[in-house]
């Protein structure tokens, strides 16, 4: 019995845990691609760099505050630099909406144009990143490191084995479900979100009923903008900055984005957890899980891995594979592809 | 087109290649000529590649962000069809390495044929998860112990299976052929859906490739790299020691060492030219005959080619196999003007994403264009460093040596070329979407 609980610790300190906060940050992320898909009708790549973009701008404020003294210990000061870091972005997005997708929009230009144009902004994001703060590998996390210890844990509760809860992750998985709620608190009580499911359900009917479309473009992007950064700074501090990451996390949002179905908020969420799950599922070392549930002279020889770690983004692109191959309108999906 | 149009583009076309040349002229003058000839090189294998995606994009519409993939396809290919095999490697692992991948293979077969065949719902279910779990172990259960003999063959010299020992020249054709086998099955999966699915899975596809190639070491070394492929040139040093080269020096007036590396570099530019050529004019010969006139007609109206009896989504394949098989023979050619192998050298942004610039900023749907947009775009991804740092320190003169601002800026003036190519992309993109040497 002790074993066996041992080994459920073991699995929620290793695999549940961590994926429960990866799941989140790409929840998040692939919540601003199924929205801009839904509204604007294009796969945006430039997604991970704008992460990356707010991350950026969040992260130099809270060098700012870390340097003038100002800290919300136990919470990291990056919290108190996110509204700052969330408004650039969305200044960010609206200039670049404005200066570039509309035209696209005017000419009614092929999803496949703007995928390419969306190519181009992910160039100058890229750049205007790597230019201000390098292409290095940055920390900015502070206050305190831990919600509870492995050891204290072991403590506690008098077992072999225990579970570390890092305060970046309680706050990942806390802030994903504020933002979701308030996400689908907003879509489908408030005027503005009514709006914006009228025009992703049927463009011209909305259009008819007197939808103004630029303003529900420019609510789109500033939730989108709002979620990339909210998704790039908690990755940030549960991981590390840096902006290559950024641009790798495409393949694991597009993936969830497509699971759940394109344009649909609720499966982009369930998306984003099968995702996570899976990965961190399919590169865990088992060796110590399945010592614990089996007789001594049972325990397996080797790390018992089904995929190793190299390969986490193929566990993405095999559930991507999947999901074309049986349910290409995605698991939630109801549009046809 | 009336012949007096047609006459203005082809003058046109001369004129911005004449240029194209002139500007390669002028690097090899005030920089070197190594230097221009190294630019013109990598320039010629832009260019195949950039007519890849133009066969892609610019006949049938449709976006393959996996360029990088195929290209690594390319060149891993050069490093097995070139190097001479390691005996004692295939006899330690290479039946256990065969046996294991024609297990994966056979469970792959198998999968799908019962997704095919058997009865639907819960038998077809059990039958499948059986198949692939009990393929996935039997194939493990020969693989890694057959991969672990073969790593440990020589490690700091071989450590892989090696290749066939041909002449590096098959490559270029195998590479292709490889690269037009992934992007089948790629195909299958990914075509017929939406637009967006392509550019995500091609994504995701040329990622795992460069991480199989990076990972597994008894394919090609892994990260340790596999250098000093054969050539299929002549070398430096033998140049140098043959009379008649001496001779050739002597009445040129040039030392035979600077001339050696020049004639090297001019006979991979011959080489690289003839496959451009080739491929060049067999693209023009495809674009407008029937099959070509039928690309682009469901590229500008999917719906109505369906309804004239087209088969859009096989067309589709046909043609993304076709493209991706030209990236892979610039793949290929790539490897050879390194002579190495090097996974980790294969960087998205440096590698896909340049490759669309040139296709969009050379004229999609022109195959001239797409091979003046690879010259061009090569160029400037060159010359963009010295340009960018001279605007630096021109920028910054006012500051003094040491500020660190003027050192954070000139850092980071190699950044502005990601920049200067997004700038060009969207420009064009949006002044002039037709390109350089517009589509006829």
């Amino acid at each position: 019995m002790d074993g066996f609980l041992s080994a459920l610790i073991l699995l929620s300190n290793f695999v549940i845990v961590p994926s429960m906060a990866y799941g989140s940050q790409l929840a998040i992320g692939a919540l601003a691609v199924t929205l801009i898909y839904a509204i604007l009708r294009f796969s945006d790549f430039a997604q991970g760099d704008t992460m990356a973009f707010g991350a950026m701008a969040t992260i130099l404020l809270t060098w700012v505050l870390q340097y003038w003294d100002v800290s919300i210990s136990p919470l990291p000061t990056a919290l108190l630099a996110l509204p700052f870091g969330v408004l650039c972005t969305i200044v960010l997005c609206l200039l670049i909406d404005r200066w570039v997708y509309r035209f696209y929009r005017r000419v009614k230009a092929k999803p496949e144009v703007l995928m390419i144009v969306s190519v181009g902004v992910m160039f100058v994001y890229n750049s205007v990143v790597r230019f201000i703060i390098g292409p290095g590998d940055r920390w900015f996390v502070d206050g305190e490191r831990f919600i509870i210890t492995a050891p204290a844990f072991k403590r506690l509760s008098g077992l072999d084995e225990g579970v570390a809860f890092k305060t970046t992750q309680g706050l990942t998985i806390l802030t994903a479900v504020i933002v979701v709620a308030a996400l689908f608190w907003f879509l489908n009580r408030s005027r503005t979100g009514k709006s914006m499911r009228a025009y992703s359900d049927n463009e011209d009917l909305a259009l008819l009923s007197g939808i103004d479309p630029e303003r529900v473009v420019r609510t789109t992007w500033m939730i989108a903008a709002t979620l990339a950064t909210i998704a790039g700074v908690l990755y940030g501090l549960d991981k590390s900055f840096k902006p290559f990451t950024y641009f790798n996390l495409l393949l694991p949002i597009f993936a969830a984005a497509i699971v759940g179905g394109l344009g649909n908020p609720l499966g982009a969420i369930a998306g984003g957890f099968t995702i996570a799950f899976s990965e961190v599922a399919l590169t865990y070392a088992y060796r110590k899980f399945l010592a614990y549930l089996t007789p001594g002279e049972w325990a397996p020889q080797g790390l018992v891995q089904l995929l190793s770690t190299d390969y986490k983004f193929a566990v993405s692109f095999v559930i991507l594979v999947l999901v074309l191959l049986l349910r290409p309108t995605g698991i939630f999906g109801r549009r046809s592809p | 087109m009336n012949p007096a149009a047609r006459k203005r583009e082809n003058i046109r076309t001369i004129c911005m290649f004449a240029a194209m040349f002139a500007a390669l002229t002028v690097v090899g003058v005030i920089q070197s000529w190594p230097l221009a000839l190294a630019i013109l090189n990598l320039c010629l294998i832009s260019a195949v590649m950039s007519l890849g995606v133009n066969i892609q994009w610019g006949y049938a519409g449709l976006v393959n962000f996996g360029i990088l993939g195929f290209a690594a396809l390319g060149g891993v290919t050069a490093v097995l069809v070139s190097v001479a095999p390691v005996p004692a490697a295939w006899k330690a692992g290479g039946a256990g390495v065969i046996i294991a991948l024609s297990v994966a293979l056979t469970t792959i077969l198998t999968a799908v044929f019962a997704a095919r065949r058997a009865p639907a719902g819960l038998p077809r279910r059990l039958i499948l998860a059986c198949v692939i779990l009990g393929g996935y172990f039997l194939a493990r259960a020969f693989f890694f112990p057959a991969v672990e003999a073969i790593e440990a063959v020589d490690p700091t010299k071989a450590g892989f299976l090696g290749g066939l020992g041909l002449p590096i020249l098959l490559s270029w054709i195998a590479g292709g052929l490889f690269a037009a086998v992934v992007a089948w099955v790629i195909g299958k999966i990914a075509l017929g859906l939406r637009a967006d699915y392509l550019a995500i899975a091609t994504l995701g596809i040329s990622e795992i490739i460069i991480a199989v190639l990076k990972n597994e070491d008894w394919l090609a070394r892994g990260v340790k790299n596999v250098s000093g492929l054969p050539r299929p040139v002549p070398y430096e040093v033998d140049l140098q020691q043959a009379l008649w080269f001496q001779d050739w020096a002597a009445r040129l007036g040039a030392s035979p060492v600077e001339l050696s590396s020049l004639f090297v570099k001019l006979c991979y530019a011959g080489l690289f030219a003839i496959v451009l050529f080739v491929l060049l004019w067999l693209s023009e010969r495809a674009l407008h005959s029937p099959w070509g006139r039928m690309m682009r007609a469901i590229r500008d109206n999917e719906l109505a080619a369906s309804a004239m009896g087209k088969d859009v989504t096989r067309r589709h394949l046909q043609v993304f196999v076709l493209g991706s098989a030209v990236v892979g023979v610039a793949g290929a050619m790539l490897t050879t003007l390194d002579g190495q192998f090097t996974p980790a050298s294969y960087q998205p942004l440096r590698f896909t994403f340049i490759i669309w610039v040139m296709a969009i900023v050379g004229g999609s749907g022109n195959n001239r264009g797409a091979v003046l947009g690879g010259f061009v775009i090569w160029f400037f991804w060159v010359e963009a460093e010295p340009i960018g740092l001279w605007v630096m320190d021109l920028l910054t003169s006012g500051l003094s040596q040491d500020s660190p601002l003027r050192r954070h800026l000139m850092e980071s003036a190699a950044h502005m070329r990601l920049m200067i190519m997004g700038v060009i992309l969207l420009l064009v993109l949006r002044f002039s979407p037709r390109g350089l040497i517009p589509e006829r």
